[in-house]
Protein backbone atom coordinates (compact mmCIF):
# COMPACT_ATOMS: atom_id res chain seq x y z
CA UNK A 1 0.00 0.00 0.00
CA UNK A 2 1.11 3.15 -0.69
CA UNK A 3 2.20 5.53 1.88
CA UNK A 4 2.85 8.68 0.58
CA UNK A 5 -0.50 9.93 -0.37
CA UNK A 6 -2.06 13.59 -2.40
CA UNK A 7 -3.52 15.80 -0.76
CA UNK A 8 -7.26 14.89 -0.72
CA UNK A 9 -9.61 16.67 -3.38
CA UNK A 10 -12.84 17.49 -2.55
CA UNK A 11 -15.40 19.85 -4.25
CA UNK A 12 -15.24 23.37 -4.33
CA UNK A 13 -17.98 25.70 -4.26
CA UNK A 14 -20.62 23.68 -3.83
CA UNK A 15 -24.33 24.70 -4.29
CA UNK A 16 -26.19 25.02 -1.21
CA UNK A 17 -29.05 22.22 -2.35
CA UNK A 18 -25.56 20.09 -2.37
CA UNK A 19 -23.71 21.48 0.58
CA UNK A 20 -21.21 18.33 2.15
CA UNK A 21 -22.33 18.12 5.39
CA UNK A 22 -21.45 14.26 6.13
CA UNK A 23 -17.88 12.76 6.56
CA UNK A 24 -16.51 10.94 3.20
CA UNK A 25 -18.66 8.00 2.03
CA UNK A 26 -16.04 6.62 -0.10
CA UNK A 27 -12.38 7.36 0.72
CA UNK A 28 -9.96 6.84 -2.23
CA UNK A 29 -6.24 7.33 -1.12
CA UNK A 30 -3.39 7.45 -3.33
CA UNK A 31 -4.89 4.72 -5.52
CA UNK A 32 -2.65 3.46 -8.60
CA UNK A 33 -3.27 0.69 -11.03
CA UNK A 34 -1.06 -1.21 -12.95
CA UNK A 35 -2.00 -3.61 -15.98
CA UNK A 36 1.28 -5.13 -15.87
CA UNK A 37 4.23 -2.42 -16.12
CA UNK A 38 1.16 -0.31 -17.54
CA UNK A 39 -0.12 2.62 -15.27
CA UNK A 40 -3.69 3.21 -15.73
CA UNK A 41 -4.39 4.99 -12.66
CA UNK A 42 -2.18 7.48 -11.27
CA UNK A 43 -2.00 8.34 -7.46
CA UNK A 44 -5.62 9.08 -7.27
CA UNK A 45 -6.97 9.96 -3.99
CA UNK A 46 -10.71 11.81 -4.13
CA UNK A 47 -13.40 11.06 -1.31
CA UNK A 48 -16.97 10.84 -2.66
CA UNK A 49 -20.15 11.69 0.02
CA UNK A 50 -22.99 9.38 0.87
CA UNK A 51 -26.05 9.52 -1.10
CA UNK A 52 -24.94 12.00 -3.85
CA UNK A 53 -24.56 11.16 -7.72
CA UNK A 54 -20.46 11.34 -8.96
CA UNK A 55 -19.92 11.62 -12.58
CA UNK A 56 -16.95 10.26 -13.83
CA UNK A 57 -15.74 11.68 -17.06
CA UNK A 58 -13.29 11.79 -19.24
CA UNK A 59 -11.76 10.70 -23.08
CA UNK A 60 -11.72 7.08 -23.64
CA UNK A 61 -8.90 5.68 -21.59
CA UNK A 62 -8.64 7.47 -19.31
CA UNK A 63 -9.19 5.23 -16.62
CA UNK A 64 -12.49 6.49 -15.11
CA UNK A 65 -13.96 3.08 -15.96
CA UNK A 66 -10.92 1.52 -14.00
CA UNK A 67 -11.04 3.52 -11.07
CA UNK A 68 -14.98 2.57 -10.94
CA UNK A 69 -14.03 -0.92 -11.22
CA UNK A 70 -12.26 -0.95 -8.57
CA UNK A 71 -14.97 0.38 -6.02
CA UNK A 72 -15.99 -3.14 -6.03
CA UNK A 73 -12.84 -5.02 -6.96
CA UNK A 74 -13.75 -5.97 -10.58
CA UNK A 75 -10.09 -5.22 -11.48
CA UNK A 76 -9.58 -8.58 -9.08
CA UNK A 77 -10.60 -10.65 -12.09
CA UNK A 78 -8.37 -9.38 -14.73
CA UNK A 79 -4.98 -11.08 -14.48
CA UNK A 80 -1.93 -8.89 -14.31
CA UNK A 81 -3.77 -6.19 -12.23
CA UNK A 82 -1.65 -4.22 -9.39
CA UNK A 83 -3.44 -2.22 -7.21
CA UNK A 84 -1.52 0.19 -4.48
CA UNK A 85 -3.22 2.52 -2.57
CA UNK A 86 -6.52 2.21 -0.32
CA UNK A 87 -9.99 2.50 -1.01
CA UNK A 88 -12.47 2.67 1.97
CA UNK A 89 -15.87 2.39 1.79
CA UNK A 90 -18.40 3.66 4.71
CA UNK A 91 -14.46 3.07 6.79
CA UNK A 92 -13.98 -0.37 6.25
CA UNK A 93 -10.58 -1.05 3.61
CA UNK A 94 -12.36 -3.03 0.85
CA UNK A 95 -8.51 -4.09 -0.01
CA UNK A 96 -8.10 -5.14 3.20
CA UNK A 97 -6.97 -9.40 3.48
CA UNK A 98 -9.89 -10.60 5.53
CA UNK A 99 -12.67 -8.67 3.08
CA UNK A 100 -15.45 -11.31 1.68
CA UNK A 101 -15.23 -9.83 -1.67
CA UNK A 102 -19.18 -11.38 -2.86
CA UNK A 103 -20.11 -9.59 0.15
CA UNK A 104 -18.53 -6.60 -0.90
CA UNK A 105 -20.40 -6.74 -4.40
CA UNK A 106 -23.41 -6.84 -2.10
CA UNK A 107 -22.78 -3.61 -0.53
CA UNK A 108 -21.51 -1.77 -3.99
CA UNK A 109 -24.20 -3.08 -6.57
CA UNK A 110 -22.92 -2.44 -10.57
CA UNK A 111 -24.51 -1.71 -13.44
CA UNK A 112 -23.21 -2.20 -16.67
CA UNK A 113 -23.13 -0.24 -20.60
CA UNK A 114 -25.19 -3.02 -22.18
CA UNK A 115 -28.13 -4.64 -20.14
CA UNK A 116 -26.91 -8.21 -19.03
CA UNK A 117 -30.65 -9.63 -17.78
CA UNK A 118 -30.27 -13.78 -16.92
CA UNK A 119 -31.95 -15.63 -19.84
CA UNK A 120 -34.90 -16.25 -17.20
CA UNK A 121 -37.96 -14.91 -16.46
CA UNK A 122 -37.93 -10.88 -14.82
CA UNK A 123 -39.10 -12.23 -11.20
CA UNK A 124 -36.31 -14.71 -11.59
CA UNK A 125 -34.16 -11.92 -12.62
CA UNK A 126 -34.51 -10.31 -9.75
CA UNK A 127 -35.00 -13.18 -7.33
CA UNK A 128 -31.71 -14.37 -7.95
CA UNK A 129 -29.77 -12.27 -6.01
CA UNK A 130 -32.11 -12.28 -3.13
CA UNK A 131 -31.93 -15.97 -2.93
CA UNK A 132 -28.38 -16.00 -2.72
CA UNK A 133 -28.26 -13.89 -0.04
CA UNK A 134 -30.60 -16.34 1.64
CA UNK A 135 -33.96 -14.69 1.02
CA UNK A 136 -36.32 -17.74 0.28
CA UNK A 137 -39.74 -17.07 1.48
CA UNK A 138 -41.76 -16.92 -1.20
CA UNK A 139 -43.94 -13.99 0.56
CA UNK A 140 -40.52 -12.25 1.47
CA UNK A 141 -39.26 -13.02 -2.18
CA UNK A 142 -42.44 -11.00 -3.35
CA UNK A 143 -42.25 -8.24 -1.07
CA UNK A 144 -38.69 -7.48 -1.87
CA UNK A 145 -39.22 -8.01 -5.88
CA UNK A 146 -42.25 -5.95 -6.82
CA UNK A 147 -39.93 -3.46 -3.86
CA UNK A 148 -37.39 -3.23 -6.47
CA UNK A 149 -39.61 -3.35 -9.40
CA UNK A 150 -41.25 -0.20 -7.73
CA UNK A 151 -37.93 1.74 -7.17
CA UNK A 152 -36.39 0.86 -10.57
CA UNK A 153 -39.79 2.50 -12.34
CA UNK A 154 -40.43 -0.50 -14.05
CA UNK A 155 -43.36 -2.12 -11.46
CA UNK A 156 -45.87 -0.80 -13.65
CA UNK A 157 -45.01 -1.83 -17.35
CA UNK A 158 -43.79 -5.76 -16.02
CA UNK A 159 -46.47 -6.37 -12.71
CA UNK A 160 -48.56 -8.47 -15.30
CA UNK A 161 -45.89 -10.53 -16.52
CA UNK A 162 -43.66 -11.39 -14.21
CA UNK A 163 -42.81 -14.91 -15.31
CA UNK A 164 -42.24 -13.87 -18.63
CA UNK A 165 -38.65 -13.82 -19.98
CA UNK A 166 -36.43 -10.81 -18.99
CA UNK A 167 -35.03 -10.78 -23.16
CA UNK A 168 -38.64 -9.94 -24.04
CA UNK A 169 -38.10 -6.44 -22.41
CA UNK A 170 -36.63 -3.26 -24.52
CA UNK A 171 -33.60 -1.92 -23.70
CA UNK A 172 -34.45 0.38 -21.74
CA UNK A 173 -36.77 -2.27 -19.61
CA UNK A 174 -33.87 -4.34 -19.69
CA UNK A 175 -31.61 -2.03 -18.42
CA UNK A 176 -34.52 -0.84 -15.46
CA UNK A 177 -34.60 -4.31 -14.79
CA UNK A 178 -30.92 -4.63 -14.03
CA UNK A 179 -31.07 -1.80 -11.95
CA UNK A 180 -33.64 -3.32 -9.97
CA UNK A 181 -31.97 -6.81 -9.31
CA UNK A 182 -28.84 -4.48 -8.25
CA UNK A 183 -31.18 -2.77 -5.46
CA UNK A 184 -33.01 -5.85 -4.75
CA UNK A 185 -30.24 -6.82 -2.40
CA UNK A 186 -29.85 -3.36 -1.13
CA UNK A 187 -26.60 -2.25 -1.60
CA UNK A 188 -25.15 1.25 -0.37
CA UNK A 189 -22.97 2.21 -3.47
CA UNK A 190 -24.41 1.43 -7.28
CA UNK A 191 -21.64 2.32 -9.78
CA UNK A 192 -23.03 2.60 -13.02
CA UNK A 193 -20.89 2.25 -16.62
CA UNK A 194 -22.89 4.20 -19.24
CA UNK A 195 -26.24 2.96 -18.23
CA UNK A 196 -27.91 4.67 -21.11
CA UNK A 197 -25.42 4.94 -24.11
CA UNK A 198 -27.15 2.35 -25.70
CA UNK A 199 -31.02 3.60 -25.17
CA UNK A 200 -32.36 6.02 -27.07
CA UNK A 201 -33.65 9.34 -26.06
CA UNK A 202 -36.89 8.42 -24.01
CA UNK A 203 -35.36 5.75 -22.27
CA UNK A 204 -32.11 7.75 -21.42
CA UNK A 205 -34.35 10.46 -19.63
CA UNK A 206 -36.54 7.60 -17.51
CA UNK A 207 -32.77 5.60 -16.66
CA UNK A 208 -31.73 9.66 -15.85
CA UNK A 209 -34.64 10.63 -13.15
CA UNK A 210 -34.57 7.07 -11.93
CA UNK A 211 -31.04 8.13 -11.18
CA UNK A 212 -32.22 11.30 -9.41
CA UNK A 213 -34.89 9.21 -7.19
CA UNK A 214 -32.38 6.52 -6.13
CA UNK A 215 -29.60 8.90 -5.10
CA UNK A 216 -32.47 9.26 -1.91
CA UNK A 217 -31.32 5.53 -0.58
CA UNK A 218 -27.90 5.00 -2.51
CA UNK A 219 -24.44 6.71 -3.03
CA UNK A 220 -24.55 6.69 -7.09
CA UNK A 221 -20.67 6.70 -9.12
CA UNK A 222 -21.20 6.53 -12.66
CA UNK A 223 -19.32 6.77 -15.52
CA UNK A 224 -20.72 8.40 -18.73
CA UNK A 225 -19.34 9.90 -21.54
CA UNK A 226 -22.47 11.98 -22.19
CA UNK A 227 -21.49 15.73 -21.07
CA UNK A 228 -25.05 16.49 -20.68
CA UNK A 229 -25.78 13.44 -19.05
CA UNK A 230 -23.47 14.06 -15.98
CA UNK A 231 -24.82 18.06 -16.28
CA UNK A 232 -28.07 16.78 -15.69
CA UNK A 233 -27.88 14.02 -13.06
CA UNK A 234 -24.65 14.73 -10.78
CA UNK A 235 -24.14 16.20 -8.16
CA UNK A 236 -20.03 16.06 -8.03
CA UNK A 237 -17.84 15.63 -11.20
CA UNK A 238 -14.13 14.46 -11.16
CA UNK A 239 -12.81 14.59 -14.42
CA UNK A 240 -9.66 12.24 -15.00
CA UNK A 241 -7.14 12.23 -18.00
CA UNK A 242 -4.73 9.48 -18.84
CA UNK A 243 -4.94 7.77 -15.51
CA UNK A 244 -4.75 11.47 -13.65
CA UNK A 245 -7.53 12.84 -11.80
CA UNK A 246 -7.67 16.24 -13.31
CA UNK A 247 -10.14 18.33 -11.40
CA UNK A 248 -13.22 17.32 -9.26
CA UNK A 249 -15.36 19.71 -7.81
CA UNK A 250 -19.44 20.27 -7.88
CA UNK A 251 -20.79 19.82 -11.17
CA UNK A 252 -22.02 23.21 -11.86
CA UNK A 253 -18.27 24.38 -11.18
CA UNK A 254 -17.21 21.89 -13.83
CA UNK A 255 -19.32 22.38 -16.15
CA UNK A 256 -19.26 26.07 -16.15
CA UNK A 257 -16.20 27.59 -14.54
CA UNK A 258 -13.61 24.59 -14.74
CA UNK A 259 -10.22 25.46 -12.71
CA UNK A 260 -8.16 23.47 -14.91
CA UNK A 261 -7.53 24.60 -19.00
CA UNK A 262 -7.95 20.81 -19.75
CA UNK A 263 -10.83 20.22 -17.87
CA UNK A 264 -12.50 23.26 -20.15
CA UNK A 265 -10.86 21.87 -23.28
CA UNK A 266 -12.65 18.64 -22.73
CA UNK A 267 -15.92 19.81 -22.01
CA UNK A 268 -16.00 22.21 -24.64
CA UNK A 269 -15.16 19.22 -27.12
CA UNK A 270 -11.52 20.69 -27.70
CA UNK A 271 -10.55 17.37 -27.68
CA UNK A 272 -11.30 13.80 -26.38
CA UNK B 1 -12.03 19.68 -40.99
CA UNK B 2 -14.01 22.92 -39.82
CA UNK B 3 -15.08 23.05 -36.00
CA UNK B 4 -18.64 23.91 -36.90
CA UNK B 5 -19.19 24.78 -33.31
CA UNK B 6 -16.65 27.05 -32.55
CA UNK B 7 -17.54 28.76 -35.90
CA UNK B 8 -20.90 29.51 -34.35
CA UNK B 9 -19.64 31.08 -31.43
CA UNK B 10 -17.39 33.34 -33.43
CA UNK B 11 -20.52 34.41 -35.33
CA UNK B 12 -22.04 35.06 -32.22
CA UNK B 13 -19.38 37.10 -31.06
CA UNK B 14 -19.44 39.39 -33.91
CA UNK B 15 -22.68 39.94 -34.36
CA UNK B 16 -22.49 41.22 -30.83
CA UNK B 17 -19.39 43.17 -31.36
CA UNK B 18 -21.49 45.10 -34.35
CA UNK B 19 -24.80 45.11 -32.76
CA UNK B 20 -21.81 46.95 -29.46
CA UNK B 21 -20.56 49.49 -32.31
CA UNK B 22 -24.09 50.42 -34.02
CA UNK B 23 -25.16 51.36 -30.27
CA UNK B 24 -22.14 53.04 -29.35
CA UNK B 25 -22.41 55.14 -32.58
CA UNK B 26 -26.05 55.97 -32.01
CA UNK B 27 -25.94 57.16 -28.69
CA UNK B 28 -22.97 59.35 -30.06
CA UNK B 29 -25.21 60.64 -32.60
CA UNK B 30 -28.26 61.28 -30.24
CA UNK B 31 -26.17 63.16 -27.49
CA UNK B 32 -24.71 65.29 -30.46
CA UNK B 33 -27.83 66.47 -31.48
CA UNK B 34 -29.27 67.05 -28.13
CA UNK B 35 -26.00 69.19 -27.50
CA UNK B 36 -25.72 71.11 -30.86
CA UNK B 37 -29.84 71.45 -31.61
CA UNK B 38 -29.09 69.57 -34.78
CA UNK B 39 -32.53 68.59 -36.10
CA UNK B 40 -30.98 66.49 -39.17
CA UNK B 41 -28.82 64.22 -37.27
CA UNK B 42 -31.55 63.71 -34.35
CA UNK B 43 -33.83 62.70 -37.45
CA UNK B 44 -30.80 60.21 -38.70
CA UNK B 45 -30.37 59.01 -35.37
CA UNK B 46 -34.11 57.98 -34.74
CA UNK B 47 -34.28 56.51 -37.72
CA UNK B 48 -31.58 54.05 -37.12
CA UNK B 49 -33.26 52.19 -33.95
CA UNK B 50 -34.57 49.57 -36.21
CA UNK B 51 -31.19 48.33 -36.35
CA UNK B 52 -30.92 47.27 -33.21
CA UNK B 53 -34.24 45.78 -32.77
CA UNK B 54 -33.03 43.45 -35.92
CA UNK B 55 -29.63 42.78 -34.23
CA UNK B 56 -31.28 41.65 -30.95
CA UNK B 57 -33.41 39.37 -32.57
CA UNK B 58 -30.68 37.50 -34.65
CA UNK B 59 -28.45 37.68 -31.77
CA UNK B 60 -31.13 35.27 -29.82
CA UNK B 61 -31.47 32.70 -32.77
CA UNK B 62 -27.83 32.42 -33.11
CA UNK B 63 -27.55 31.97 -29.27
CA UNK B 64 -30.54 29.50 -29.62
CA UNK B 65 -29.10 27.73 -32.08
CA UNK B 66 -25.87 27.48 -30.09
CA UNK B 67 -27.62 26.37 -26.76
CA UNK B 68 -29.65 23.63 -28.81
CA UNK B 69 -25.86 21.96 -29.11
CA UNK B 70 -25.43 22.50 -25.46
CA UNK B 71 -22.18 24.35 -24.64
CA UNK B 72 -20.16 23.96 -21.70
CA UNK B 73 -17.88 26.36 -19.50
CA UNK B 74 -16.53 29.59 -21.18
CA UNK B 75 -18.64 28.31 -24.21
CA UNK B 76 -21.97 28.74 -21.60
CA UNK B 77 -21.15 32.11 -20.17
CA UNK B 78 -20.63 33.19 -23.08
CA UNK B 79 -23.78 32.38 -25.12
CA UNK B 80 -25.84 33.40 -22.26
CA UNK B 81 -24.19 36.72 -21.64
CA UNK B 82 -24.61 37.58 -25.21
CA UNK B 83 -28.36 37.21 -24.99
CA UNK B 84 -27.91 39.52 -21.82
CA UNK B 85 -25.46 42.27 -23.36
CA UNK B 86 -27.85 42.05 -26.58
CA UNK B 87 -30.63 43.12 -24.83
CA UNK B 88 -28.73 46.00 -22.82
CA UNK B 89 -27.59 47.22 -25.83
CA UNK B 90 -31.92 47.22 -27.41
CA UNK B 91 -32.39 49.03 -24.70
CA UNK B 92 -29.71 51.73 -25.22
CA UNK B 93 -30.47 52.16 -28.21
CA UNK B 94 -34.39 52.95 -27.30
CA UNK B 95 -32.88 55.35 -25.11
CA UNK B 96 -31.12 56.72 -27.73
CA UNK B 97 -33.91 56.65 -29.69
CA UNK B 98 -36.29 58.87 -27.08
CA UNK B 99 -32.84 61.23 -26.37
CA UNK B 100 -32.88 61.71 -30.29
CA UNK B 101 -37.10 62.52 -30.68
CA UNK B 102 -36.27 65.20 -27.56
CA UNK B 103 -33.28 66.52 -29.35
CA UNK B 104 -35.54 67.04 -32.42
CA UNK B 105 -38.10 68.60 -30.68
CA UNK B 106 -35.87 70.73 -28.71
CA UNK B 107 -33.72 72.14 -31.71
CA UNK B 108 -37.33 73.48 -33.25
CA UNK B 109 -37.47 75.55 -30.21
CA UNK B 110 -35.73 78.14 -28.38
CA UNK B 111 -32.94 77.45 -26.42
CA UNK B 112 -33.95 77.55 -22.45
CA UNK B 113 -31.67 79.75 -20.56
CA UNK B 114 -30.15 77.56 -18.29
CA UNK B 115 -26.93 75.93 -16.79
CA UNK B 116 -26.90 72.27 -16.71
CA UNK B 117 -24.45 69.85 -16.04
CA UNK B 118 -25.66 67.73 -18.98
CA UNK B 119 -22.79 68.02 -21.10
CA UNK B 120 -20.61 65.52 -18.29
CA UNK B 121 -23.76 63.52 -17.79
CA UNK B 122 -23.76 62.76 -21.45
CA UNK B 123 -20.24 62.17 -21.31
CA UNK B 124 -20.00 59.94 -18.42
CA UNK B 125 -22.80 57.87 -19.69
CA UNK B 126 -20.59 57.34 -23.38
CA UNK B 127 -17.57 56.81 -21.72
CA UNK B 128 -19.21 53.87 -19.79
CA UNK B 129 -21.06 52.47 -22.57
CA UNK B 130 -17.58 52.72 -24.21
CA UNK B 131 -15.28 51.04 -21.35
CA UNK B 132 -18.28 48.43 -20.69
CA UNK B 133 -17.92 47.77 -24.56
CA UNK B 134 -14.41 47.78 -24.63
CA UNK B 135 -14.02 44.90 -21.56
CA UNK B 136 -16.23 42.74 -23.28
CA UNK B 137 -14.03 42.83 -26.08
CA UNK B 138 -10.60 42.01 -24.14
CA UNK B 139 -12.19 39.98 -21.77
CA UNK B 140 -11.27 42.32 -19.43
CA UNK B 141 -13.08 42.17 -16.38
CA UNK B 142 -10.56 43.91 -13.83
CA UNK B 143 -11.97 46.79 -16.21
CA UNK B 144 -15.69 45.76 -16.06
CA UNK B 145 -15.53 46.10 -12.10
CA UNK B 146 -14.37 49.63 -12.35
CA UNK B 147 -17.62 51.11 -14.71
CA UNK B 148 -20.34 49.33 -12.28
CA UNK B 149 -19.63 52.48 -9.36
CA UNK B 150 -19.56 55.24 -11.93
CA UNK B 151 -23.54 54.46 -12.59
CA UNK B 152 -23.66 56.21 -8.61
CA UNK B 153 -22.01 59.83 -10.53
CA UNK B 154 -24.38 59.59 -13.36
CA UNK B 155 -27.49 58.88 -10.90
CA UNK B 156 -26.52 61.78 -8.86
CA UNK B 157 -25.96 64.15 -11.84
CA UNK B 158 -29.44 63.42 -13.28
CA UNK B 159 -30.96 64.49 -9.45
CA UNK B 160 -29.18 67.30 -10.04
CA UNK B 161 -30.37 68.25 -12.86
CA UNK B 162 -33.75 66.90 -12.34
CA UNK B 163 -33.82 69.49 -9.46
CA UNK B 164 -32.58 72.87 -11.18
CA UNK B 165 -35.03 71.63 -14.06
CA UNK B 166 -37.80 71.48 -11.65
CA UNK B 167 -37.01 74.80 -10.15
CA UNK B 168 -36.72 76.64 -13.25
CA UNK B 169 -40.13 75.52 -14.06
CA UNK B 170 -41.37 76.84 -11.16
CA UNK B 171 -40.06 80.49 -12.05
CA UNK B 172 -40.36 80.15 -16.00
CA UNK B 173 -44.00 78.21 -16.60
CA UNK B 174 -43.30 78.94 -20.20
CA UNK B 175 -40.53 76.95 -20.43
CA UNK B 176 -42.55 73.86 -19.09
CA UNK B 177 -42.77 71.76 -22.31
CA UNK B 178 -39.63 72.36 -23.29
CA UNK B 179 -37.94 71.50 -19.95
CA UNK B 180 -39.60 68.46 -19.41
CA UNK B 181 -37.71 67.48 -22.99
CA UNK B 182 -34.47 67.85 -20.79
CA UNK B 183 -35.76 65.79 -17.75
CA UNK B 184 -36.20 62.78 -19.98
CA UNK B 185 -33.19 63.13 -22.30
CA UNK B 186 -31.39 63.17 -18.62
CA UNK B 187 -33.60 60.67 -17.38
CA UNK B 188 -32.70 58.46 -20.57
CA UNK B 189 -28.89 59.16 -20.06
CA UNK B 190 -29.19 58.07 -16.78
CA UNK B 191 -30.94 54.45 -18.05
CA UNK B 192 -28.17 54.06 -20.72
CA UNK B 193 -25.27 54.19 -17.50
CA UNK B 194 -27.25 51.55 -15.96
CA UNK B 195 -27.35 49.71 -18.77
CA UNK B 196 -23.40 50.46 -19.28
CA UNK B 197 -23.20 48.76 -15.97
CA UNK B 198 -25.18 45.99 -16.22
CA UNK B 199 -23.11 45.08 -19.46
CA UNK B 200 -20.24 45.27 -16.94
CA UNK B 201 -21.62 43.38 -14.70
CA UNK B 202 -21.92 40.53 -17.54
CA UNK B 203 -18.58 41.09 -18.52
CA UNK B 204 -17.29 40.14 -14.89
CA UNK B 205 -19.71 36.55 -14.81
CA UNK B 206 -18.27 35.77 -18.38
CA UNK B 207 -14.45 36.16 -17.36
CA UNK B 208 -14.65 35.43 -13.48
CA UNK B 209 -17.88 33.02 -13.52
CA UNK B 210 -19.14 35.44 -10.19
CA UNK B 211 -22.33 36.91 -10.46
CA UNK B 212 -21.89 40.52 -8.98
CA UNK B 213 -25.02 41.71 -9.56
CA UNK B 214 -27.78 42.99 -6.52
CA UNK B 215 -24.84 42.26 -4.23
CA UNK B 216 -27.40 43.55 -1.50
CA UNK B 217 -29.73 40.38 -2.36
CA UNK B 218 -26.63 38.07 -1.83
CA UNK B 219 -25.60 39.31 1.53
CA UNK B 220 -29.45 38.25 3.08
Amino acid sequence: MAETLTPKLVPKEISAASAPTAAPFIEIEGVSLYYGASRALKNISVHLEEKVVTAFIGPSGCGKSTLLRCLNRMNDLIDGVRIEGSIKIGGHDIYAKDVDVIELRKRVGMVFQKSNPFPKSIYENVAYGLRLHGVKAKSDLDTRIEESLQQAALWEEVKDRLHSSALGLSGGQQQRLCIARAIAIKPEVILMDEPASALDPIATARIEDLILDLKKYFTIVIVTHNMQQAARISDHTAFFYIGELVEFASTTKIFTNPAQKRTEDYVSGRFG
Amino acid sequence: MENHFEAGIENLRQQLLLMASHAEKLVNEAVQALMQRDHDLALRAKANDHMLDQFEIEIDELAIQLLTKAPLATNLRLVTVAMKISQNLERIGDEATKIAKRARDLSQEPPVKITLDLPRMAALALAMVKDALDSFVHRDSAAARTIIPRDKEVDALNKQIHAALVEHMVENPDTIARCLHWIVAAKSLERIADHAKNIAEEVVYLCEAQDIRHPAVKAV
